[in-house]
């Protein structure tokens, strides 16, 4: 494959639940490949407590 | 001094290691001496996975070239640990799943245990993807009671 023919095309975004980044190569307008990298921010967390009697 | 009531933060640690059981049967999952085996698997948009999610399904379960039902496992080389009055755990590796092509939008992935029955652990989201014979990563937070990814604060 002739690489020069690759059209590279990336991306990211940002919010309070993940930071993402991808990138994409494009061969005569076919996405041939396309990666993602995904940085989770946002834990789940449970809230232990004592009820009072 | 005072008396304060809490729930003491060595239990919510003892809690992710399965110390406890209140039940009249004793410890029921636990008798070896091993870490269970735990994995991530990933689900199409229009899935439907939640709190109320109790275990690994292969339904809404994303499909496609070098995708394995059932997902990866994750590495949890860490114990839990605490710190203040907060338990907390995060998988010591990056989840990766390489070389895949999921062109169905995925956006949650549930961690699960492969060793009690694919019962759930937890479900995470994020922003609708597709892959293309490229590799889709989940990078952890870092592993501390403010960003872990399992907290029992």
């Amino acid at each position: 494959m002739d690489e020069s023919l690759l059209e590279k095309r990336e991306g990211s975004l940002d919010n309070d639940n993940e930071t993402t980044t991808w990138v994409e190569y494009w061969l005569e307008g076919e996405l041939v490949h396309r990666s993602v990298h995904v940085q989770l921010k946002r834990a789940v967390v449970s809230f232990g407590e004592t009820a009072e009697f | 001094m005072a008396n304060t009531q809490a729930m003491t933060t060595s239990f919510k640690v003892d809690l992710l290691n399965a110390v406890h059981a209140f039940n009249a049967t004793g410890i029921p999952a636990h008798t070896a001496s091993t870490a269970d085996t735990f994995k991530a698997a990933l689900y199409i948009t229009t899935a439907t996975m939640n709190a109320t999610t109790t275990a690994y399904s292969a339904t809404n379960e994303v499909s496609g070239t070098g995708y394995t039902a059932g997902g990866v496992v994750v590495t949890f080389g860490t114990a839990p640990n605490s710190s203040g009055t907060t338990s907390f755990l995060t998988p010591s590796a990056s989840i990766t799943y390489t070389t895949v092509t999921l062109s169905t939008s995925f956006d949650a992935m549930l961690l699960y245990n492969t060793t009690q029955s694919n019962k759930s652990v937890a479900v995470y989201t994020f922003t609708a993807q597709t892959v293309a014979a490229g590799t889709f990563s989940l990078t952890m937070p870092t592993n501390d009671a403010t960003t872990g990814l399992l907290r029992i604060a």
